[in-house]
């Protein structure tokens, strides 16, 4: 039997030499999908071999699981609307949570009267982080699901009492589980312990609102991995507990990227439901000048250069393949035509990158914005399509401003600035957009697939 | 000891985990985090033997759905990303 011990952990090894293998090549657009593959292969070789292991008798609900949940994450992958990953992506990180908190629940519920004094403390406080940050990853992430998704209000839900309720399953999580590490076969603590993690999960994500949203995801995938880790720790599986921690470290990198590109700190994001609404600094004086979209066309049919910032507006109008027509139109033109994706744009890190590349845009003329700043005068024309914030001047011209200090996409710096908006008011942060007011700057007001489509057909008469 | 081996390998799984995702291009995020989706669906195998080993009902019961969750994510997961990053095209196709 010792031999059947050495063949599951060698493949183990191996499986998670190709997890790594994996994400190394992931790295590149180019070899990403065979990363995803190789990835794929390590999964079944680390399911395969535990199979094999002599404990596991009986096969029938395993496959029934097996059948169940593979069905239906078949057929969300199939059907899911690549605007709505963001809540695939919360909606699984849940997923992940939740499993975690049922393995941890397992580990105890399988013991007997007799075993559980042989329980080590450290085996005990394991699958208590196991339960903890599982219920936490789940029940925050169906929030996170539930505000993304339009299902529940996406601002930030506030009630007196808030702070000192937190604070209460703060303590209480050591209180309680304290007492459970003295005494396991009390399964009063055990469910004391999975109320207040699913309890303290929808309180810590609730007060959140809706902009910071890809934050709360970002770092819900984070929790999403640590609980795997922490499962393995209790049954005391390495391949959990390495996995765990790659994807434990995906979501934090992830998380950082997000709240340096927003100028804040984790802390400040997890606590905004506690802040106090920002006052608006000076008002900002000027005229806004409306172009319609025929006379954009004309600019456009003379630029050379033209860079478009996408935002979440573009998804929500459904503007991306327009947008693709355009560049194509352009670039028969004799036009280059470049993107500037926000690390905040979308409503997740990356989503702008996938819906272009949705609509058939090549990967390669995208840019990140540390790249485009610094040739930004070199553009004729750069258009806005439904981003806001990710383009306000504000962040570097106005003190007072609540973005200010935000790292922003310099659009105002371009020879002529296009912002497609459906009407002239304030983007998510409910902030003034200076940008709007410029000389360069003209508003195209309207739908911005109507108004990219009609630039297109203005294209199609000439 | 077993203990301390096994927070050794913590350490260097964290490690090895920035290092690898540091280098991950901002236009491939969503897919990296739909493939740690599919990833962190690892809870599989520690669920394989709370559903198939001769247990009580509850265990088997909390077995059996962790296994359906965490095959969500595994199948889910790696299908999602697969179409997506199928999605990306470099330049002049034409």
């Amino acid at each position: 039997m010792e031999s059947v011990a050495l063949i599951i952990n060698l493949a183990y090894v191996l499986a998670a030499g190709l997890f790594i293998l994996g994400l190394k090549l992931l790295s590149h657009p180019a070899t990403a999908r065979k990363g995803n593959l190789v990835s794929a292969v390590g999964m079944f070789v680390a399911v395969i071999v535990t199979l094999l292991d002599h404990q596991i008798i009986s096969y029938h609900w395993i496959i029934l699981g097996f059948v169940v949940g593979g069905a239906y994450g078949a057929w969300k992958a199939k059907s899911v609307e690549m605007t709505q990953m963001p809540e695939m992506v919360s909606l699984f990180n849940g997923f992940g949570g939740a499993a975690s908190l049922l393995l941890g629940w397992a580990a105890i519920s399988q013991q007997t009267a007799m075993s559980f004094h042989l329980l080590s403390h450290f085996m005990l406080i394991t699958v208590i982080l196991t339960i903890v940050i599982g219920g936490i990853t789940f029940s925050g992430s169906v929030v996170a699901w539930g505000k993304l998704s339009g299902r529940m209000g996406a601002k930030a839900v506030i009630f007196t009492g808030l702070r000192e309720l937190s604070i209460a399953h703060l303590v209480a999580f050591f209180v309680v589980g304290y007492l459970f590490v003295n005494d396991p076969a009390n399964a009063v603590l055990l469910t004391l312990i999975i109320v207040l993690a699913l309890s303290f999960g929808v309180l810590a994500t609730i007060s959140i609102g809706g902009a910071d949203m890809p934050v709360v995801i970002a770092l819900l995938n984070s929790y999403s991995g640590v609980a795997a880790t922490a499962a393995g720790l209790a049954v005391g599986n390495t391949i959990l507990i390495v996995t765990g921690l790659l994807v434990g470290a995906s979501g934090l990198i992830l998380t950082n990227i997000m709240c340096k590109a927003m100028n804040r700190s984790l802390m400040n994001v997890l606590l905004s439901g506690f802040a106090k609404p920002v006052e608006a600094g000076e008002k900002i004086e000027g005229e806004i000048k409306v172009m319609a979209a025929q006379d954009a066309f004309y600019v456009l049919e003379a630029a050379q250069a033209v860079l478009v910032v996408p935002g979440y507006g573009m998804a929500v109008a459904q503007a991306q393949h327009a947008v693709r027509e355009m560049q194509t139109l352009l670039e028969e033109n004799g036009c280059t035509v470049e993107y500037a994706i926000h690390p905040v744009a979308g409503r997740m890190p990356g989503h702008m990158n996938v819906l272009l590349a949705e609509a058939d845009v090549p990967y390669d003329q995208l840019y990140e914005m540390d790249e485009v700043n610094p040739r930004m005068e070199n553009y004729d024309v750069v258009i806005v399509i439904g981003a806001n914030d990710v383009v306000n001047p504000a962040a570097k011209e106005m003190k007072g401003s609540p973005i200010y200090g935000m790292p922003v996409i310099e659009a105002y710096r371009a020879k002529t600035v296009f912002v497609l908006k459906r009407s002239a008011n304030a983007g998510f942060a409910g902030v003034d957009n200076p940008l709007f007011f410029k000389d360069n700057t003209r508003m195209v007001l309207g739908d911005a697939k109507d108004t990219i489509n009609t630039i297109v057909r203005e294209f199609g008469d000439d | 000891m077993e203990n301390i081996y096994l927070i050794f390998i913590v350490l260097l799984a964290a490690f090895l985990g920035f290092e690898l995702i540091r280098k991950v291009p901002s236009t491939l995020h969503t897919p990296l985090m739909s493939g740690s989706n599919a990833i962190s669906g690892i809870t599989l195998v520690g669920a394989l033997a709370a559903s198939g080993t001769d247990h009580d009902v509850l265990t088997t019961i909390l077995g059996t759905a962790a296994v359906a969750l965490a095959s969500i994510n595994v199948v889910g997961g790696y299908m999602v990303t697969d179409r997506m990053l199928g999605m990306f095209k470099k330049k002049d196709r034409k």
